[in-house]
């Protein structure tokens, strides 16, 4: 039986911030698979590292010489915005149509 | 032989010489598709038993598109005009790339109506060349796997030199369709060996470029950080002909680094002499864990797989190149959990975009919810896979774990960094030119013995990962079959930029096994009669 890291109360906590709704069996699946997942990295906190080694956030290093640096702040039009468009499940007279935003009273 | 079956430079050759036409090779991969491909990738497509006779590479055929490209490159051709490099020159696409007016799916339901307003760079560049496109071919959903069976468009593709084992994955439906004759060329991607792994399994030639080297613009993004877009082919020099039209920098994509694309082909057939190639004890063995008990075993690989790499050895030894044995690569064993929390991290981020609003798969279920209608999108339009990595992402990256893992796992990186940087470095103590390892640690494995089982999955990437860590390239080379007749593939990995000094080792291992009695075999959907 494979450790758990995590339990059924943070799991669906997690289902809820990933904005995901899932049935019993994808939970299950899901739930089993992350617990493994975790498992398979708890090895990375027996590597000992120095505090102060770097953390690298890409592979290659980028200078000025090889960046492709900045470019101009320039508003380009895109040529076809009705193909854009004319992906969204729907619209009316070129606004995309959603349900509405549920209010919730802040506290 | 078909001239589907010939290799790009020699296509391209012939049809300069006016010895065929653009629509004569279009039409022999046509021929070729129809014979082997069987049903392409399609949503809620039921199981059928003739599915298991065919590759199933594709999810969209744009034969009439690849046609009148064809026909206008014969009118330039007659006219006496200029064509690119690769006029006339098939190939295909994993459809994960944008091309505009085509389906681009990912292999997901989510986008399983998308249709692209824009073109990727990689793709928009090799059809200036004069490539011409043939399709958009299956992969894992949103990449996710090394075998292509998570693929929401069903069949999945099949290995053609076995039908009942996979492709490899993710890019399953490329190396298929190259391996099987259908197209010379494809388009890849690699952000744990997606290029590598799966052309190793199917017999062909697979390119990781240094992260940079290609644009991603137009790529639907994994990993962000490790993404890589790469050639797919059955030569070093089609590979090497494929990069050349793809690589430099590029406004859309501010990873795309300024470094001066050389020339790949010149170089190609300057041999190893004097090169430095290292062989390490850390990538002739295997590192996976037992979940039940935490432990972590070892175990060598396959003797049929590190005796291809030794016999590719002693023949760049024999070229002239000087073998540097017992090169430590103390951090390749930590490549994949670093792998399960960084990739993870990246993903979840990358997928959020995807919520029912602007484009893509919505809930027929709304409710007059805007929150119902995200999460039902989401769970109906997202297959297993994808779900996974969200919730894995999302946990390893929350404020409390982040420094535990995140962080950690970015160290990590660092150290496999660090590894590369010792042993390429000029004036180290190994000074090495490339790095000769395996390139997965088996041959291809059967259809469903792996699947479901994310963490074993994940660990087929265990040769490969660690390029993409450290962003170095990666070249796959086919180097014999197994006793089962199965591909095996060794990999050649080396310092940024060093493209064009992989493709001239690979050139010369290749010249140096051309007469070896496997280089003759032929996968078996094609000895079957095709």
């Amino acid at each position: 039986m494979t450790r758990q890291f995590i339990d059924r109360e943070t799991f669906d906590h997690l289902v809820q911030l990933a904005a995901l709704e899932l049935d019993e069996t994808q939970a299950e699946y899901l739930m089993r698979e992350l617990n493994n997942q975790l498992s398979a990295i708890q090895e990375l906190a027996a590597i000992p590292v120095d505090p102060d080694l770097p953390a690298s956030l890409h592979g290659i290093p980028y200078s000025a010489e090889t960046s492709p640096g900045l470019r101009p702040d320039e508003w380009h039009p895109f040529p076809n915005p009705d193909e854009i468009l004319a992906q969204a499940p729907e619209t009316d007279d070129r606004y995309i149509v959603v349900p509405d935003i549920p209010h919730t009273t802040l506290e | 032989m078909e001239l589907c079956d010939y290799p790009a430079y020699e296509l391209a050759l012939l049809l300069r010489q006016r010895s065929v036409s653009a629509v004569d090779i279009v039409e022999s991969c046509l021929r070729r598709i129809e014979m082997v491909d069987g049903r392409p990738g399609t949503l809620d497509a039921e199981p059928r038993e003739d599915d298991a006779s065919a590759v199933h590479a594709f999810i969209t055929l744009t034969a009439e598109r690849a046609l009148a490209q064809a026909r206008d490159i014969d009118r330039r051709l007659a006219a006496g005009e200029e064509v690119g490099p690769l006029a006339g020159i098939p190939f295909t696409v994993k459809d994960i790339f944008a091309v505009r007016g085509t389906l681009t799916t990912a292999a997901s339901r989510i986008l399983s109506n998308f249709v692209a307003p824009y073109t990727a760079t990689a793709v928009s560049r090799l059809e200036e060349a004069g490539a011409i496109m043939l399709g958009k071919v299956n992969l894992d959903e949103f990449t996710y796997g090394s075998s292509n069976e998570s693929t929401a468009f069903k069949p999945a593709p099949r290995n053609p030199w076995n039908l009942s084992r996979v492709p490899g994955g993710s890019s399953g439906g490329s190396v298929a369709s190259v391996a099987a004759g259908e197209a010379p060329l494809s388009l890849g991607t690699d952000t744990s060996g997606s290029i590598r792994l799966p052309a190793a399994y199917c017999g062909v030639v697979g390119l990781k470029p240094t992260y940079g080297r290609v644009s991603r613009f137009g790529l639907i993004a994994f990993g962000s950080s490790l993404d890589c877009v790469g050639p797919i082919a059955r030569s070093v020099t089609d590979a090497a002909l494929m990069l050349q039209a793809m690589a430099g920098p590029d406004p859309y994509d501010s990873t795309a680094a300024r470094v001066p694309v050389p020339d790949y082909i010149a170089k190609l057939e300057d041999g190893v002499r004097g090169m430095r190639i290292g062989l390490s004890p850390d990538y002739l063995r295997i590192t996976y864990p037992n979940l039940e008990t935490g432990e972590y075993g070892e175990q060598p690989l396959p003797e049929e797989i590190s005796a291809a790499v030794y016999r590719a050895a002693e023949i760049l030894s024999g070229l002239g190149a000087e073998i540097v044995e017992d090169v430590p690569m103390p951090n390749t064993r930590y490549g994949i959990p670093a792998y399960f929390v960084i990739s993870r991290v990246e993903a979840a981020s990358n997928l959020h975009r995807y919520d029912g609003v602007k484009y893509g798969y919505r809930t027929a279920r709304p409710d007059d919810d805007l929150n119902l209608l995200y999460r039902r999108t989401r769970n109906e339009g997202f297959g297993q896979q994808p779900k996974l990595r969200i919730l894995m992402g999302m946990y390893v990256s929350a404020a409390q774990y982040s420094q535990q893992y995140y962080r950690k796992a970015l160290q990590v990186r660092t150290l496999i960094r660090q590894d590369f940087e010792r042993i390429f470095d000029p004036s180290g103590p190994y000074r090495l030119d490339a790095l000769l390892t395996p390139t997965t640690p088996a041959p291809a494995f059967p259809m469903g013995a792996v699947y479901g089982d994310s963490v074993m999955m994940q660990y087929a990437d265990q040769l490969n990962v660690a390029a993409n860590h450290a962003g170095i390239p990666g070249l796959t080379l086919p180097a014999g079959l197994d006793a089962e007749g199965l591909p095996i593939g060794i990999q050649l990995l080396g310092p940024d930029f060093s493209e064009d000094r992989l493709f001239t080792i690979g050139r010369s291992y290749e010249m140096a096994t051309e007469s070896d009695p496997w280089r003759k075999a032929r996968p078996a959907v094609l000895a079957m009669g095709a």
